[in-house]
Order: structure tokens, then sequence, then C-alpha cells
């Protein structure tokens, strides 16, 4: 430990709690997150299909002990609704941002590995997709898509991709550079050794923590689109859909229609944004300021 | 550990680590200490010492060289003096400027004004700021000021339009000598050089300690903080040797000579014959790190005198002769 | 100078590119589109129409030619400055777009500044005081903003000053039934707030967060500890380096997140009818108007290429580093 490295960054000694805690933290956080995931995904489950069977009698009551979301105009239970399409949102989220994180790394290796000429050209692409604006473009994606779940998971998946495959296009080109990758190709080390006992794990972590980041952007688009009208079907319980119906009866006072289904939404998403940011803290402490 | 005395003790023979018969030196350190708290990657909370039973006194006048290696700290002392040590650092000792103990208060009030440092690059300089206005004592923009600035300049061999550039500017000779400017413009008495040639020219480097010394022979106290003993020998009257957190000997530049007969601590006596010019033998082992460090004597593992005793306590610092030494054998 | 022109065609020859490319890419997409382009056009009239008029339809669209064909058409024309004609509001796209256009920079240029500036503000007072419970505060809400849903947001504050309070009207741009010229420029803005508070909420994070950490990492700065070593007083040291040292990055990251902005308007504009441009891509989007989708996908991309334009020039000519060229 070099002394004139404590001048260097001279908060380091404050980092709120240290590295125990923080680590702690996370493990709280995650298991919190697990326990958060499930009982959505269960209590979706185990509410069954009866919450959303029309019932003129249930119609429009407000939030109670019975109905903690309350009903709404078809007399469907809003518990059961967020929670099935909290599940769908995660389902899609899930689904787009894992076709992402595949696209990202492989271009993301492509552009570090391959000849010159590759690179340029997926250099290019990714600063192209990077200069479109981000809602129009997975608009123009989903319509021509015809919407609909698969348009939503093809869009998503196709708009997020360039920021993570940069992230590892530099990891890699700053790996292939280090001293210790050089010393083990000039000692005979075969390419597949290298790229797995060296590089894996100094990429792993933040190709990690980038998928995890992934996934709120992923669920907050495919809630917008679908608000808009560009994604899944009405049929469906979708957050989005659930919260552009609730417009139509905004003006009648039936605020629940939209409260906790969007206060649910955030809270998934905060979950995610949350252990994603920890996560990358533990990953490279230096990354950020606490 | 001696235990205080009162500082205006003129006329005493000077036993006491400290004192002179001039009265209170311009600055002392007694036994000063400096930690952090460490949150290291993948390790728990501890505490760091970098700086451990630290003695030295700098009179006005004079330039202290206080040499040690790469790393050792030593930049915690100027801050220490200063008091702009980072908040989680816990200070330990204690430190007198003309014999007045230095408080948080008083380090505020003297720092910029009677106490000054001359950083190491001119990446302490806002870069964003023209020169001129950093150089300006904090507060006074007025045309008097700008007129000491533009004097100050001429003095050091800068036009008065290089007030107007921006530190990126400035070549490293030009970046030195703004720097030093700093220092002297505000009219201290204690100047503090932070390891202020780094890898710099030889022509430069000359220039800038030159510049030093010249300030010293002004009747000003310079602490020259560096690794290179070299370029501390060139302009000090005494030399403070620090190793491990501590200083190990003070000694007149005069001791630095032959083979180093009259230098009093083995690994004093082991950078100067580690010298190019007087056979480059180097001492074998490193510093300890500051996570383990020696029982007794910081510097026993290397030292080529050791004996058992040497393990049991470190030694404090007493006189002998015309320097001070940190040893139990040093005669 | 000469730097200065050299960066200009740099940019000038890439925006081309960019345009070129976002437009081929989105034509073959629009072309593999499963959308029958005249029921679109036709809409519940489909049924009443005979198969001369749906040819007659095509025809008059130039929607029979083959797709390169139809491409270069179509490119020329833009070329020249005809974006063709919006099938929804029967007017030429150019038009179309630059009335929505209009209503929706108004909007989003208040929200702009004002979350710019909310945005530096709270993140120089969390920068300054580390670890504070006003630190944390802006974290924290910096976060959980940036998982709301802007649209959930908006129907939030709809609910509240709208339909509850009643203290704003329930959407538009002016009142409704009242003729346009009639509209006072009070009414205007009090259409105005909710939906530009709702984006201004939203923005408000990222640029408090960027500032904060600007702010800390200059506050720890060599520079600012020599400053302080100089005997300069914190305020001091503020006003004269911090401030100045943060505010360049912060104002370029506000003009780089003019696509964040637009993505925002559409969602509001739609919670709140608004008839900017968001809303007019989403009725181009849902009611097959290809040739106003085009036209808005290009125009802004325009617009968003602008704004990180914007963000680099400020850095070229305000960074004296920059303006005045490398180390001496």
């Amino acid at each position: 430990m070099n002394a004139e490295a404590l001048l260097e960054r001279p908060w380091a000694g404050r980092l709120l709690g240290g590295e125990a805690n923080r680590r702690k933290r996370t493990l709280i956080l995650v298991s919190l997150l697990a326990a958060f995931l499930a009982f959505i995904v269960v209590g979706g489950a185990l509410l069954g299909q009866s919450g959303l069977s029309t019932n003129v009698e249930l119609r429009n009551l407000a939030p109670s002990l019975r109905y903690p979301f309350g009903t709404d105009w078809l007399g469907r239970n809003m518990l059961t609704r967020t929670l099935k399409g909290l599940t769908l949102s995660m389902g899609i989220g899930l689904l787009a941002s894992s076709i992402s994180a595949c696209i990202a790394v492989l271009m993301g290796l492509a552009a570090a590995t391959m000849p010159r000429a590759v690179d340029a050209f997926i250099s290019w692409l990714i600063d192209l997709f990077l200069s479109m604006p981000h809602l129009v473009m997975l608009i123009l994606v989903a319509f021509i898509l015809g919407g609909g779940a698969k348009g939503v998971i093809i869009a998503v998946a196709v708009t997020h991709w360039p920021s993570l495959a940069r992230v590892v296009r530099a990891e890699v080109l700053q790996l292939r550079q280090a001293d210790y990758v050089r010393f083990a190709k000039h000692a005979g080390r075969s390419r597949l050794w290298i790229a797995t006992r060296h590089m894996l794990p100094h990429l792993a972590p933040q190709v990690i923590v980038g998928y995890i980041l992934l996934f709120p952007h992923a669920i907050l688009h495919e809630a917008s689109i679908t608000f808009l009208g560009f994604g899944l079907s009405p049929h469906k319980p979708a957050i989005g859909v659930i919260l552009s119906e609730s417009m139509r009866y905004l003006s009648t006072g039936r605020w629940w229609l939209a409260f906790f289904p969007g206060l649910s939404l955030l809270a998934l998403v905060f979950a995610f944004y949350s252990l994603g940011s920890n996560l990358r803290l533990l990953a490279d402490p230096w990354s950020a300021h606490e | 550990m001696e235990t205080p005395v009162p500082v205006n003790a003129a006329g005493d023979v000077p036993e006491r680590y400290g004192e002179t018969e001039s009265g209170a030196p311009l600055l002392e350190a007694r036994g000063l200490s400096i930690s952090f708290f460490q949150y290291d990657r993948g390790l728990r909370r501890r505490r760091i010492t970098p700086i451990i039973g630290l003695d030295l006194t700098l009179e006005r006048g004079e330039v202290l060289a206080v040499i040690g290696s790469s790393g050792s700290g030593k930049s915690l002392l100027a801050h220490a003096v200063l008091g702009i040590l980072p908040s989680n650092a816990e200070v330990g000792g204690e430190l007198f400027f003309e014999g007045v103990p230095l408080g948080a208060e008083e380090q505020a009030e003297l720092r910029g004004r009677r106490i000054s440092l001359v950083p190491q690059s001119v990446n302490f300089l806002d870069p964003l700021m023209r020169v001129g206005s950093q150089v300006l004592p904090p507060g006074r923009r007025d045309e008097e000021a700008r007129d000491r600035v533009k004097s100050i300049f001429k003095r050091y061999h800068l036009e008065a339009e290089d007030t107007l550039l921006y530190p990126f500017q400035l070549s490293g000779g030009m970046a030195r000598r703004v720097l030093v400017a700093t220092a002297v413009i505000s009219g201290a008495d204690l100047i503090i050089a932070d390891e202020p040639t780094p890898g710099l020219h030889p022509v430069v480097v000359r220039e800038t300690l030159s510049h030093l010394r010249e300030l010293a022979d002004e009747g000003k106290g310079v602490l020259l903080i560096t690794h290179d003993l070299e370029e501390g020998l060139s302009i000090a009257d005494r030399v403070g040797v620090f190793y491990a957190g501590t200083t190990v000997e003070i000694a007149p530049v005069a001791a630095f000579a032959g083979k180093g007969e009259r230098l009093r601590h083995p690994y004093t006596r082991a950078l100067w014959q580690a010298l190019p010019r007087n056979g480059f033998r180097p001492l074998a082992g490193s510093q300890p790190p500051l996570d383990s460090l020696p029982p007794g004597c910081l510097f026993q593992p290397r030292c080529p005198i050791s004996t058992t005793e040497c393990l049991e306590e470190k030694p404090a610092l007493r006189k002998l002769g015309d320097g001070w030494v940190r040893c139990i054998h040093a005669a | 100078m000469r730097d200065l022109a050299v960066f200009l065609a740099g940019k000038a020859a890439r925006l081309l590119l960019l345009l070129v490319a976002v437009s081929s890419l989105s034509f073959i997409l629009v072309n593999f589109s499963p959308i029958d382009p005249v029921q679109a056009y036709v809409g519940a009239d489909m049924m009443r129409v005979s198969p001369e008029q749906r040819e007659q339809i095509a025809e008059y669209w130039g929607l029979n030619d083959p797709p390169l064909q139809r491409f270069f058409r179509w490119a020329s024309a833009v070329l020249h400055g005809d974006f063709g004609t919006s099938m929804i509001y029967r007017r030429s796209v150019l038009s179309v777009i630059g009335d929505r256009f209009a209503a929706s920079l108004v909007l989003m240029g208040l929200a702009w500044l004002l979350s710019g500036t909310m945005g530096f503000l709270l993140g120089t007072l969390a920068g300054r005081r580390r670890g504070s419970w006003l630190d944390r505060l802006v974290k924290g809400y910096s976060l959980t903003l940036a998982s709301t849903p802007v649209f959930w947001l908006a129907l939030l504050l709809l609910y509240v000053f709208a339909v509850w309070l009643k203290w704003a009207p329930v959407g538009m741009m002016v009142p409704a039934g009242v003729e346009a010229s009639q509209v006072s420029w009070t009414q205007r803005l009090d259409h105005l707030v909710l939906p530009t508070v709702t984006l201004s909420i939203i923005g408000v994070s990222n640029v408090a967060l960027h500032t904060r950490e600007k702010l800390i990492d200059v506050l720890n700065s060599d520079y600012v500890a020599f400053a302080r070593a100089r005997g300069e007083s914190e305020r001091s040291i503020l006003r004269r380096h911090a401030l100045r040292n943060i505010a360049l990055p912060a104002v370029t990251l506000q003009f780089a997140q003019f696509s964040e902005l637009f993505g925002g308007s559409v969602l509001a504009e739609q919670v709140f009818s608004y008839p900017g441009l968001g809303q007019a891509t989403v009725q181009a989007g849902l009611r097959s108007d290809v040739p106003l989708l085009l036209g808005i996908v290009i125009f802004i991309t325009l617009f968003v290429f602008m704004g990180n334009l914007t963000a680099d020039l400020l850095y070229r000519l305000i960074d004296p580093r920059m303006r005045l060229g490398g180390a001496a």
C-alpha cells in the first residue's frame, strides 16, 4: 500500500461503509430482489385466473383490504392484473435483454479481435445506432413488425446492444494490450487458454453488470411502447396496456387504476437499477463516487 | 520520547531536540504521526500510519532537505504542516511554527500567508484559469497586487504577458518558475517545496534549486522534500533522512563526504554509498510495506549492524555531535 | 480557425452519411412491413372501395412501383425538400412537421431549461456536502426518477392537478372549442405547465448526478488542494474554481440529451393530448402514415445530431485547451 496513493484519492477512506459493508448490502439487495421477483411471479400464479374474469358486481371498487389495488371497470382484481403484468414485463425484458446482450458481446468481440475493416464497420454501426433517436426507432421497428410481443422484443433487442458492445470492445482491446496477455502469448499459450484464463475474468464482471443494467431499460421501454399502442395486444394484462386504459377513467376519479400498477413497475425497475449499480461498485470501486 | 519544554529557552545550551540559541525554530515537528483509515479492495477496514514519530526542525535562512524514497509519504508531511490533509486523516504528535503550536485555526491563518507551498507540477494549477489570476494572493485583485505579480514574474524571467497564459501553455521551465512565484508572492517565511523537480531537464532543475537557495539566503526557511539525494545535497544546509515513516537521521551537509564516515545511521550511509559517484552500491531489500511493519527499529531487517536489542523497541531521535540520529548503535 | 473548418466539414460529412443510412434503413424496414398502406389511407371505408379505386390510389401514391424505384423517387424528392404528403393530415409532411415541432419545441425547450438549472443546482449542493442528508436525498431521488416511467408520472400529475385539484386543464394545447387566434398567452402557459413539469422532473436526475460527480472530482483535484494550500476560502474555491470547471460538462451533457428529451416528449404529449411532434409520431405509427413517419425519423435524427454537435462545439470553443490548440 503506497502512501502517496492515499493522497491521490483522499476520499477513498470514506467510502461509506467500505468494502465489507458493500458486499453485505449487495447480498441483502440480491435476496430482497429475489424475494420480490418470486412474490410477483408466484403471487400472480397463485391468484390465478379468477381475478381476471369480469364480475360486474365488483366494478370500480377503490382499494381496500380485500382488494389492495382496487378493481377496474370490468370488476377485475387490479392486484392480479398488476402481478401478471409485471411477470409479463419481466419475461419480455429478460428475453429482449438477453438477445441484446448476446448481440453486444458478439459485436464487441468481433470488433476487437477481427481485422481493422471489421472493427471500423462495427464501430461506425455502433455510432449510427447511438445517433438515432431512441424511442422513435423503437416505434419504427415495432411498427414494421406489426407490434405484438415479437415486435417489442425485437425492437428492444435491436436498439439496446450498442452501448454494451462498445464497452465490450473497449475492454477486449485493452486486455489484448495488457502485458500479461502478451507474455502469455509469447510463452506459447493457446488463444483459447488466454481468452478463458486471462480475459474472461476481467470481462465477465463488466458484461454481467451491463446485462443486469439492461433489464430496467428494456422493461421501461417495453412498457412505454405498449402504452403508446405499439406493443403487446390489449388482451394481455401488460402494465403499458393497464396504464393506457386507465387514462380513460382518470377523469372519473379512479386513480388506483394508474397509481398502483405504475408504482409496482417503478419498484421493479428501481430494484434492478439498485442491484446493477451496487454490483458495478463491487466490481470496480473507483468507477463512481459514493 | 522527550517531554516538551517551554520553547523560549534562549541562552540554554541546546541538548533538547528542537531548540537553538536564537530562540524557537521556524518549523518544528515532534513525534508527528499521520494515519488513515483504509478500505482496500477486497480487504476490511484498517488503519495505515504512513508517518510515525517524525521529528525535525527548520531554521530561518536554511534549507532542510528531507530525503526519502518515492511513495514513502513525504508529501504527507507538507500537507500536514499546511493543514490540508484529507478529512479521514488523523494527526498525532506536535507541530510548531515559530514556537506556536499549529492547530487547525493557526494553519488556516498561516497557509498562503506565512507558510507557502511550491507544488510538484502544473497540474496543481486550475486548467481553466489564466496563470496570472492564480498567482495573485487570494482575495487581492487590486492594482498593487497585480504590479507585484508582474515584478515577481520579471524576477523569474517571465514576461508580463505571461500572466495571461493558461497553464497548459507553459513550458516545463516556465511552469516551475510560475509555481515558485506563487510561493514568493505570498511573502511567506516558510517555503515547503514538495518534489519540485520531478523528471525535469537538468538545466531547469538547477535553476529551480537555485531559486530555492536564493529564498533561503534572503532569510526564509525552505523545506525541500525530495527523493533525489544529489539534488538535496546541492542546496541544503542540513539533510533529514526519511525512512519507513520517520526521520532516521538529520545531518549537516558537510557530513556527506568521503565514504560517509561522518554519517551515523546505517541507512544514510547506504544511501550515500548507493550514489553513482560513490560506487553505486545499492542496499538489498526495500521499505517495509505499511501494513506489516517490523517490530522495534524499522530499519532493522535490512541493517548490517543490527543486534537483538534492535528488535525490542523503536529508538528515539538523539543528538550526536552536530546532528541527530535514531539508532542505538550510533556513536 | 482552420481546425474549426476541418472539424465542421467532418461533422457535415458524418451527418450526411448518417441521414443516408437512417433513411435507407427506415425505408427498407417499412417495405417489409405487413401493413397495407392503402388500407391505412382509406381506413374504415375499405369495404366500400372498389378494386379499381384501390388501383388508382396505389398509382397515385406510387405504391406499385418496385422498391428501389420508389426509394430513389422518394430520396430525390426529399433532396428537393419534398417529403411527400401526410396521409393522416392531408398536408405536406414538412408543414405538419413544422407546426408540430414548433409546439414540441416550446414544451421541450422549457423543460430542458428547467431540468438543466434544477439539476445543476441540486448536483452542486449534493457534491459540496458529500454524505450529508441532502446528498443522499439527491442520489436516491435521481435513482428513483431514472426508474420512473414518464407516462405514469404524467398520469399521476394529470390526476392530481387537473382532475382532483382542478388547477390545470386536462390536456391539449389550447382550450377546446376556442378559435386559435383568440387563445391568450396565459391560456397557452396553462396548458404547458403539466407536461413541462413532467418532463423537467424526469430530466433532472441525469444532470444532477453528473454535476455532483464532476464537482466531487474537482474538489478532490490537485489544483483545488493547492488553492487551499494558498489560503483560499472554501467559498472562493467553489466560486472561482469549481463552478467554472463543472459548468461546461453540465451544459454539454444537457445538449447531448436531446434523444431522451424527445422520447419523454412523445410519452408526455400522449398523456396530455398535447399536439406536438411526439403525438404526430405515434399517430403516424398507429395509422401507418409512412411518408410522415419517415419524415419524422429523419427530422428527429437531425435534431439529435444537432444537439450532439452543439455539445462538441461548445467544448471546442470554450475550453481554452481546445480553443488555443494543444500544449505549448
